[in-house]
């Protein structure tokens, strides 16, 4: 079944439509219109999107909404392909899918360890993917490369010891603006 | 004295014990947390990210050339698959063509690097089980694939051959025959492998009825490739959204009936047979022409052209130093690696380097899905359910 954003708009209202490389279709949603759309989405005869690939977390530094939370979804019946995007700043929950999704658990763990957005319902939102003990974000734009410790092995007590990054001259990005 | 009904039951408490990190099953650093009731897994808590090396935010800090060789080192037993992957999605953001004779170099090494993830997949998993003679043969026929890894790139393994804008290198003279002779030859090894495993008695009484997954619940959880397809979906990206020249290839897709183990075993070894089929046909079909794009703002110039034209010098000291800038946009570019679907979500922002590079790895997804289908099996098939699954943690972890 072909997608029309006409009939799309019906069970997923969604704010704006984008269209990347021709052939990417992508739905820009409210967070409160989030877990509606993708009940009818994924339930719909004509649609069933019953498959989500993955969930990406995008960090807009300085703009208005901080985080961009972008959901991968496949129709493996009609052989389609949909990206759902919701936006939300630092402040507010984003509603777990994982009633939807029982896969989308460890996506959106992984995008909780690396952005520290705040998932509402998912029963399990440990950390993933960073050490036992972790402070910070690090997929966040503003945590440096380097990350703030280090795990050293330490000769005189013979343990392994966190201790804080130091060097010597800062990290260097080289940004030249040309239009090569 | 008697005894009451109650001292004669007793209820026991489960019993957790610690998987790894350090397993010779676990295929890397895998952490399981197991909750056992007996000798039967209730429960199992994958900890994971012990390899976990922040590929992802190392990439927004490089260029788009240097990006290129942490795909290798994301699933390093299927590297060029991965970096097929990247160099798709940069290619479509910055929209450049590949030349034919590229897509079909591409089309070759992707799937020699199929037949040598699956004979690790399939050698690994038997020794797991308990056979060790398939893995040592196995691992004989990856010598001789990575031999032709090394001959097109200089590196047996992390190859970096595959580039946006078409393949580093041209093919040298002679690999093209050295490979149909592989190819030739390769098949009476997957026999002999299969006369080891395909009846034997051991190998069916570990792995038939184990780790079965529908379809519905491979749907549920997100699985791709292998796992998908042993589950009796014909679900292949290489058929569904063609790229390159699959579509011109014929092959087929095979598929299992019941889901469990033993099925996903057969799938892999006659995607090894259909891997060898589209290798003969793309020996076949393939022509002279230029390797990667012609546009040198985009791909390097030929080291003769450098060294003799000061335009291609330019273009060359620009491109390995400033890189080139991908217009802003952004895609999600998947494609069939030999372990499932592996995706490239690519952010571009008119810069060098990519604003945001997520890289979807189905192994992370299979991993999620072991609590199900470890559920009350024994102990010991939950090591052939990781073996099934074929995990490798550079791409689990990133």
């Amino acid at each position: 079944m072909q997608l029309t954003l006409d009939s799309l708009y019906k069970t997923a209202p969604f704010l704006i439509s984008q269209k990347f490389n021709k052939t990417e279709l992508c739905l820009i949603l409210t967070v409160s219109n989030l877990l509606f759309s993708l009940t009818f989405i994924k339930k719909h005869i004509g649609y069933q999107f019953n498959l989500l690939s993955c969930i990406s977390g995008v960090d807009l530094l300085k703009s208005k909404y901080r985080f961009l939370i972008s959901y991968e979804l496949l129709s493996i019946l009609f052989n389609n392909k949909l990206r759902l995007k919701i936006f939300i700043d630092e402040f507010n929950a984003i509603p777990s899918i994982t009633s939807l999704f029982t896969n989308a658990s460890w996506w959106e763990r992984e995008i909780w360890d690396m952005y520290g957005t705040f998932f509402e319902h998912n029963i399990d939102l440990r950390r993933i993917l960073t050490d036992y003990g972790f402070e910070g974000y690090p997929l966040r734009k503003d945590f440096p490369l380097s990350g703030f410790y280090e795990l050293l092995f330490n000769l005189n007590i013979k343990k392994v010891e966190s201790v804080p990054v130091f060097f010597a001259q800062d990290y260097r990005s080289f940004n030249s603006e040309s239009s090569w | 004295m008697f005894l009451k009904k109650k001292d004669l039951t007793k209820k026991l408490k489960n019993f957790t014990i610690n998987f790894g990190p350090q397993h010779p099953a676990a295929h890397g650093v895998l952490r399981l947390i197991l909750e056992l009731e007996g000798e039967t897994v209730k429960k199992a808590d994958a900890h994971i990210g012990l390899l976990h090396r922040g590929t992802e935010k190392l990439i927004e800090y490089k260029t788009y050339m240097q990006a290129l060789p942490y795909f290798d080192r994301l699933d390093y037993v299927s590297m060029m698959a991965q970096e097929h992957t990247y160099s798709l999605a940069v290619e479509k953001l910055a929209d450049i063509h590949v030349p034919e004779r590229a897509q079909v170099i591409r089309v070759l090494f992707l799937e020699i690097t199929r037949i040598l993830n699956h004979l690790l997949a399939v050698g690994c998993h038997a020794m797991d089980v308990g056979a060790m003679t398939p893995f040592l043969w196995a691992f004989e026929e990856r010598e001789k694939l990575m031999e032709f890894y090394e001959r097109v790139s200089g590196a047996r393994m992390h190859a970096a051959y595959i580039r946006p804008g078409g393949v580093a290198l041209d093919i040298p003279i002679g690999l093209l025959d050295d490979i149909y002779i592989f190819a030739k030859q390769f098949i009476t090894r997957l026999d002999e492998m299969e006369e080891m495993l395909t009846t034997n008695r051991i190998w069916k009484e570990r792995l038939v009825d184990i780790g079965v997954v529908s379809a519905n619940t491979a749907v549920e959880y997100g699985f791709s490739g292998v796992m998908l397809r042993g589950s009796g979906i014909p679900w292949d990206l290489r058929k569904q959204y063609s790229y390159e020249i699959y579509d011109k290839i014929n092959f087929l897709i095979p598929v299992g009936i019941n889901g469990d183990c033993y099925d996903r075993y057969l799938v892999r070894v006659e995607e090894m047979r259909q891997s060898v089929k589209i290798i003969n046909q793309v020996i076949n079909i393939i022509k002279d022409g230029p390797i990667k794009t012609q546009n040198t703002k985009l791909s390097p110039p030929s080291r003769l052209e450098m060294k003799t034209s000061m335009e291609s010098l330019i273009h060359h000291f620009k491109y390995y130093t400033e890189g080139f800038s991908v217009p802003a946009g952004e895609t999600y570019t998947c494609t069939e690696a030999p372990k499932g679907e592996f995706g490239v979500y690519l952010i571009s922002n008119n810069t060098a380097r990519p604003y945001r590079c997520k890289i979807k790895a189905p192994g992370f997804a299979h991993l999620q899905g072991l609590n199900v289908m470890c559920q009350n099996h024994l102990i010991a098939d939950v090591v052939t359910i990781i073996g099934t699954q074929d995990i490798v943690f550079g791409e689990i972890d990133r």
